[in-house]
């Protein structure tokens, strides 16, 4: 991957009929890389797509593909094609006529489409089916159909407006793992929109987690799931115990009246915080096991409920103030004493000043999360 | 079972309503005397009077090509509306549909005399020789109540179809105009053509608004034979009517085989 800047978003803004979908976003996109734009419904991640494949001008702020600014050019100047949330197949032509279909615009000889025609269809496991209508295609093949049709073009951006939600799980993770070689092989620049996290955190270079109209944090996978910037990212990528604390001192941190190790630094003295613990990070000890060392030091709390989740089993485990999900390979009975066990490198402390800036999406979400997932 | 029966006592009779007058009269188109209820034997003779009435044959001239020319500049219009409105917001697109439904609801009298009104007005009060009573007024009159059809068969079309396709298409490289022509058109034509020939339809049919619009050299059948009935209804006419009918049934045999051939076309 070449470390050369492909997009950039500057400052864009956009508002429907008054309301401010797009607050001021600045976003960059390396040449080659796998962005993930994340969040949930109605956070402005198709508006954002559609801004950078030229189907909504910003209201302000500036949008650049290799350094040119590119704001008023249309959408079919653009070397950026796209994959619709719904593919937008046309259902008047034939599937090798909708893959032709842009290089029958550009004056490819006819010759070289059926060739061009017949590798793409390979590429993406469908060969021999030209002469298919695409409205008698299953819903995976019909995908496949979009994607060959927007990269026959060899764009140097592909953007992609969550491909695979109309599929079944199964499908979508074999797609998920076609999707990834795929950018691997054409060295395409892939922009991918989705508000499932999991997809986001299999598939990515890089993940931006959106919410409002904003971008909450930028990073790879790794660094979104392990050090979310703010109490929505943690919770949003992934499930997670997010309790309030302070920092007495470095390395320092007390939560739900006792004080912890823990490996972050940098805060004023006494600051006011959030932690987060992830649910697989608690480990639960039974009263007497031997590996305790200090009990009086360790969180005491009682299993309320244990739920067979596949590969593991979710706990409720019930504290004085405070709820914890734990993870773990072995079920509890309900009502058991357990000691949670929690190593300092895995106390993940966030700046408590995201909350001020909390959204009302966020709020919502916070508060009420089925009612804000009813909406998609 | 006697439901059965009744249902289909019911539908036969129904056909006979509606098609025993027409069968009569080809019949009687054949008769070799005026009667219209003796049969007196097989002739041509009427078929051979009716081609040689000049009055009749220019009236057959004028409908045919009012009505063609009507029904294809309306098809234009009509496709063009139903595009605009089609890209409007709900509101305004409720507003604009209730404007078109007017002249689709209006009774023909009252668009007749109007119409009449306003060609009078620009020819005798604004001097434009253009709007003397005639082909030219006849033809405005019939694109203005044929439009709304046009425009009501293809805008159902247009929401069947995502709008997404255009922007597809766009998106893969091409024009405004080339999104159009090679994504939207194929998938609204049917719409046209059928909006095409409801007007051709309409207009053949009319003459309520052609009586009121028309000048002396340009009058349809329709205003024609209702000038005759006052006077005598000559078996002439029952020819006439024979060919219309046939001709009209060709029509429809022809769009018929073409849907048949689209549809089958299409599950290959
Ligand atoms: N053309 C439009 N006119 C008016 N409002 C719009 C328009 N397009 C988007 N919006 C609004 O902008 C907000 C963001 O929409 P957007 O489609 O970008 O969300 P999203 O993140 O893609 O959501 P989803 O996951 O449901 O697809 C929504 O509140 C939506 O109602
Ligand atoms: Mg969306």
């Amino acid at each position: 991957m070449s470390k050369n800047e492909l997009i950039r978003l500057d400052g864009i803004t956009k508002s429907f009929n008054g309301n401010v979908v797009l607050k001021s976003l600045n976003l960059s996109v390396m040449d080659g890389e796998f962005v993930t734009l994340l969040g949930p419904s109605g956070c402005g991640k198709t508006t954002t797509l559609r801004i950078i494949g030229g189907f909504e001008m910003p209201d302000s702020g500036d949008l650049y593909f290799g350094g040119e600014r590119i704001n008023a050019l249309s959408p079919d100047k653009r070397n950026i094609n796209t994959v619709f949330q719904k593919y937008a197949l046309f259902p008047h032509l034939n599937v090798g006529e909708n893959v032709a279909f842009g290089l029958r615009l550009k004056g490819v000889s006819d010759r070289d489409v059926e060739k061009r025609v017949s590798e793409m269809l390979e590429l993406v496991d469908l060969s021999g089916f030209e002469r298919r209508s695409v409205t008698s295609l299953s819903g995976g093949q019909q995908q496949r159909v979009a994607i060959a049709r927007a990269i026959v073009n060899e764009p140097k951006v592909l953007l992609l407006d969550e491909p695979l939600g109309a599929l079944d799980l199964k499908l979508r993770k074999e797609m998920q793992v076609e999707l990834k070689k795929l950018h691997e092989r054409l060295k395409m620049t892939f922009i991918y929109v989705t508000h499932d996290q999991e997809e986001a955190l299999t598939m990515s270079d890089t993940i931006v987690v959106m919410n409002g109209g904003q971008i909450l944090q930028q990073g790879s996978p790794i660094d979104i799931y392990n050090e979310p910037a703010n109490r929505f990212v943690a919770d949003f990528v992934g499930e997670s115990n997010i309790i309030p604390g302070r920092m007495p001192e470095d390395c320092r941190v007390e939560f739900l009246g006792t004080v912890y190790d823990c490996v972050d630094r940098g805060f004023e003295k006494n600051e006011q915080i959030d932690v987060v613990i992830r649910p697989e990070d608690i480990v639960l000890l039974e009263e007497g096991e031997n590996s305790i060392q200090a009990h009086d030091r360790l969180l005491k709390g009682t299993v309320k409920t244990c739920l067979f989740k596949g590969v593991h089993y979710e706990m409720i485990i019930e504290t004085g103030d405070f709820d914890f999900i734990a993870h773990s390979t072995v079920a509890e009975k309900i009502g058991m004493q357990m000691y949670l066990d929690i190593d300092p490198d895995n106390i993940h402390i966030m700046k408590k000043s995201s909350l001020e800036t909390m959204t009302e999406m966020e709020y919502r979400l916070e508060h009420d999360p089925d009612a804000v997932m009813e909406e998609e | 079972m006697k439901k059965h029966t009744l249902s289909r006592t019911y539908m036969i009779l129904v056909f006979i309503f509606m098609y025993a007058p027409i069968v009569l009269l080809m019949i009687f188109s054949f008769n070799s005397t005026k009667s219209r209820s003796v049969w007196t034997g097989f002739s041509l003779k009427w078929y051979a009077k009716l081609f040689n009435d000049s009055e009749i044959i220019n009236a057959l001239q004028v409908t045919l090509e009012v009505a063609v020319s009507a029904a294809l500049i309306s098809m234009i219009l009509g496709t063009a509306a139903a595009l605009g409105i089609f890209s409007l917001r709900p509101r305004s697109r409720k507003g604009l549909l209730w404007l078109n439904n007017i002249p689709m609801m209006n009774p023909d009298i009252i668009m007749g005399v109007t119409l009449m009104l306003m060609f009078i007005f620009l020819y005798r009060i604004c001097h434009l020789p253009f709007f003397a009573l005639g082909f030219q007024t006849l033809l405005i009159a019939h694109v203005t109540f044929d439009t709304p059809y046009v425009l009501l068969s293809v805008l159902p079309k247009l929401r069947q179809m995502d709008i997404r396709q255009y922007e597809a298409a766009r998106d893969l490289g091409a024009s405004n105009f080339q999104a159009l022509r090679k994504v939207v058109m194929p998938q609204i034509k049917s719409g046209i053509v059928t909006g095409g020939i409801l007007a051709f339809t309409m207009s053949i049919d009319d003459v309520v608004v052609s009586y009121f619009t028309s000048g002396p050299f340009s009058e349809t059948l329709g205003v024609l034979i209702f000038g005759m009935t006052k006077k005598r209804i000559s078996p002439e006419i029952n020819a006439l009517c024979t060919l219309m009918f046939i001709a009209v049934l060709v029509l429809l045999l022809i769009i018929n085989f073409r849907e048949f051939k689209a549809s089958k076309e299409r599950e290959e």
